[in-house]
């Protein structure tokens, strides 16, 4: 008996996804559903297989009205044919994505048929030292934006000892903590909710075999309030996991106990830096902590605590599965494995491409991407969120790895590339820029705090032609201290949108208005 | 019902809905606060006296944390929220136009302005390939445009009356 895929993803929702399954079910037709394919530009993409884990075939951008008419059939415009044949996936390389949009992502069973648990069987096969070693010998680093290599964190918390909480008496519980940072701030980017809604339980795994290896015995995911369906997603995965003894105590009849809780966040970008997150996650305001002393030594509640993104926790349990060594023979120099981008913003078929690093921005852009959504010549492309810089058009044949990137003035961050058409206006991008800053800063510091405020100012005064020369070099005094003075990342590098947009876009901040002084 | 399906703000029951929250989890404050603002739509100046005598902190340290979060309010919700994302994928496909079409529209329409409140500005919805992203009563909206954006609020007015 034939059965229909549709995805019950936010972003094929927020296209009609609900009212697409209503209504084959309202046909009597047996519905499942799944995550999404990544091919954003199609939702709602439906699928029929003849049986439930027969190859597919597709209908792209269906809707209800077109279902209570008739079922979609092979002569519709809409057909796309065998869906994994579609160019857009077959070249692409899926670890982390590997049953993202393929099963239906809150059936254990389903999991399980597809490579689920295979990478926690094999590390608690190890001893946690050995999985840390697999960890490091995979070359993955931190996919939230510093890059930082995994299995050096893991290792330094792997040394501690447990510690009670911070102001409890030495005599009190001991813990170390998993903390994931699921605070996918960062315009342009949303790998983390779609795996989180696609493949719940591949987190699940990931932490699990991070806390096997580290020794940790309580996890948290710190998930923006942004994302209300993964965070319903997750939490109904954490009950499944429970019931299954993937979560709990004598997790897989081993010695193993770690649980995991989901925080929501509260609206605050800037939580996204690690040690506001753990702020955060303590009940106080996301201020930045200084460092030392390292979370992984002195982490949430004072214990030693690992801190990764989804993405890096994701990464985990293919590793793990199919070898640290398969794993590192992915991508390019320093930045080894595969990287989940995200394509974003006037783009024509935006979504998730996960490949090794090493692929060109342009071959993303266009070969992928297919150019901008409006149609008009691209202008700009903002790589790695908010605090990403800004590369125009014809520099896009930078290979997309952490020092290539750094090298052509950018960073990779979370992977998010973000188009803009001919229409955008750079002097208002870099404003932008600095006013995000403004609304997003902890304020602990006075670089960022007050910097930003400033900034604004100064583009303003560029923009309306008020000594121009000399307001320019206070800016780029300005980003300078912000770059050296910041106590994080949000300072540090408001710095580089600003700055991209002024060096190769000069024209923009050209007043339209003769100067007068 | 005060608004948009919460009950009305009751120091009682909210002090029956921290108190598991205060004896359990290290660090109770955030959590506190989120969840006396989902069950009553927003946190009243009560709620933070009440929190702090809870969480055995200063008043100044409840509202310290109160502040910093943009999600939380002191007053309570529009029925129907309307928030248009502010961030750069969305301004890439008209997110600016969209948002001055839509604050045109609610200055025109006093009973939609009621309705759906002031827009706050909302960085990111996490639906950045299918901009302008929008949230409406809960519900994430791709490709929005005014048009969209007056069914959906259609649809949360007609399913609110329904219930």
């Amino acid at each position: 008996m034939s059965v229909w895929f549709v995805p019950r993803d936010a972003a094929a929702r927020s296209m009609g996804a609900d009212a697409v399954a209503a209504a084959l079910e309202a046909r009597g037709e047996t519905v499942v559903r799944n995550g999404s394919r990544g091919m954003l530009w199609m939702e709602p993409l439906v699928e029929r297989a003849d049986e439930r884990h027969g190859p597919r075939v597709g209908w792209r951008n269906m809707t209800a009205d077109a279902i209570h008419l008739a079922l979609p059939n092979d002569q519709s415009e809409q057909y796309v044919g065998a869906v994994d044949e579609l160019d857009y996936l077959a070249r692409q390389n899926r670890w982390i994505y590997e049953r993202v949009g393929i099963t239906d992502p809150l059936d254990p069973d389903d999991y399980v048929a597809h490579g689920g648990l295979a990478g926690l069987k094999n590390a608690l096969a190890m001893s946690g030292d050995a999985v840390v070693q697999a960890v490091t010998d995979s070359g993955l680093r931190g996919r939230g934006g510093a890059g930082f290599p995994a299995g050096i964190k893991w290792r330094t918390v792997a040394d501690q000892t447990p510690q009670p909480h911070a102001g409890e008496s030495p005599s009190a519980d001991r813990h170390k903590y998993i903390c994931v940072n699921a605070d996918e701030g960062d315009s342009g980017t949303f790998a983390d909710r779609m795996l989180m809604e696609g493949d719940p339980f591949c987190l699940l795994e990931g932490m699990t075999i991070a806390a096997h290896a580290v020794g940790a015995d309580r996890g948290f995911v710190y998930l923006r309030s942004e994302y209300p369906d993964a965070v319903a997603t997750l939490q109904a995965a954490i009950w499944i996991a429970r019931e299954q003894g993937w979560l709990g105590d004598n997790i897989l009849d081993s010695d193993l106990c770690f649980d995991v809780e989901i925080r929501v966040g509260a609206g605050s970008y800037v939580c996204g830096e690690e040690t506001a997150m753990l702020e955060s996650l303590e009940g106080r305001r996301g201020m930045v902590r200084a460092k030392p002393p390292l979370p992984a030594i002195k982490g949430l509640f004072g214990t030693p605590t690992v801190i990764n993104n989804v993405l890096t926790i994701a990464s985990v349990p293919s590793i793990l599965a199919r070898g640290a060594e398969a794993y590192a023979a992915l991508g390019q120099n320093r930045s080894l494995g595969t990287q989940v981008f995200q394509l974003a913003g006037n783009i024509a078929q935006g979504g998730i491409v996960e490949t090794a690093f090493g692929i060109t921005a342009r071959e993303l852009v266009e070969d992928f991407g297919g150019g901008t959504r409006s149609g008009r010549p691209l202008r700009a492309v903002q790589i790695g969120g908010p605090l990403g810089a800004y590369l125009s058009a014809d520099k896009l044949d930078v290979a997309m790895e952490y020092e290539a990137l750094i090298a052509a003035g950018g960073m990779i961050g979370h992977g998010g590339v973000v188009l803009f058409d001919d229409t955008v206006n750079m002097a208002e991008q870099a404003r932008f820029a600095m006013d995000f800053c403004v609304e997003e800063s902890c304020g602990k510091c006075t670089p960022c705090r007050i910097g930003a405020v400033r900034g604004v100012e100064t583009i303003d005064k560029i923009r309306a032609g008020k000594d121009v020369t000399a307001n320019t070099e206070l800016l780029r005094d300005l980003c300078d201290v912000m770059t050296h003075g910041s106590l994080c990342a949000m300072g540090g590098l408001t710095p580089n949108p600003v700055l991209s947009a002024l060096n190769q876009f000069p024209e923009d901040f050209a007043s339209p208005v003769i100067a007068t002084g | 019902m005060s608004n948009a399906g919460y009950p009305q703000w009751h120091l009682d029951a909210a002090q029956t809905l921290i108190a598991p929250i205060v004896a359990s989890e290290p660090g109770p404050v955030l959590l506190c606060l989120q969840a006396v603002q989902s069950h009553f739509g927003y946190v009243p100046g009560e709620a933070v006296s009440l929190i702090a005598e809870a969480c055995n902190v200063s008043r100044a340290d409840v509202h310290g944390v109160f502040t910093f979060y943009a999600d939380l309010r002191d007053t309570p919700p529009p029925p129907i929220p309307v928030r248009l994302c502010a961030a750069e994928a969305c301004q890439a496909v008209g997110g600016r136009q969209l948002k001055a079409d839509w604050t045109a529209l609610c200055q025109s329409d006093t009973a939609l302005a009621a309705l759906t409140g002031t827009d706050e500005p909302i960085f990111c919805l996490g639906n950045c390939a299918l901009g302008p992203a929008a949230m409406v009563d809960g519900e994430l909206l791709g490709c929005a445009d005014i048009n969209r954006l007056q069914s959906a609020v259609a649809r949360a007015q007609a399913a609110g009356e329904g219930a």
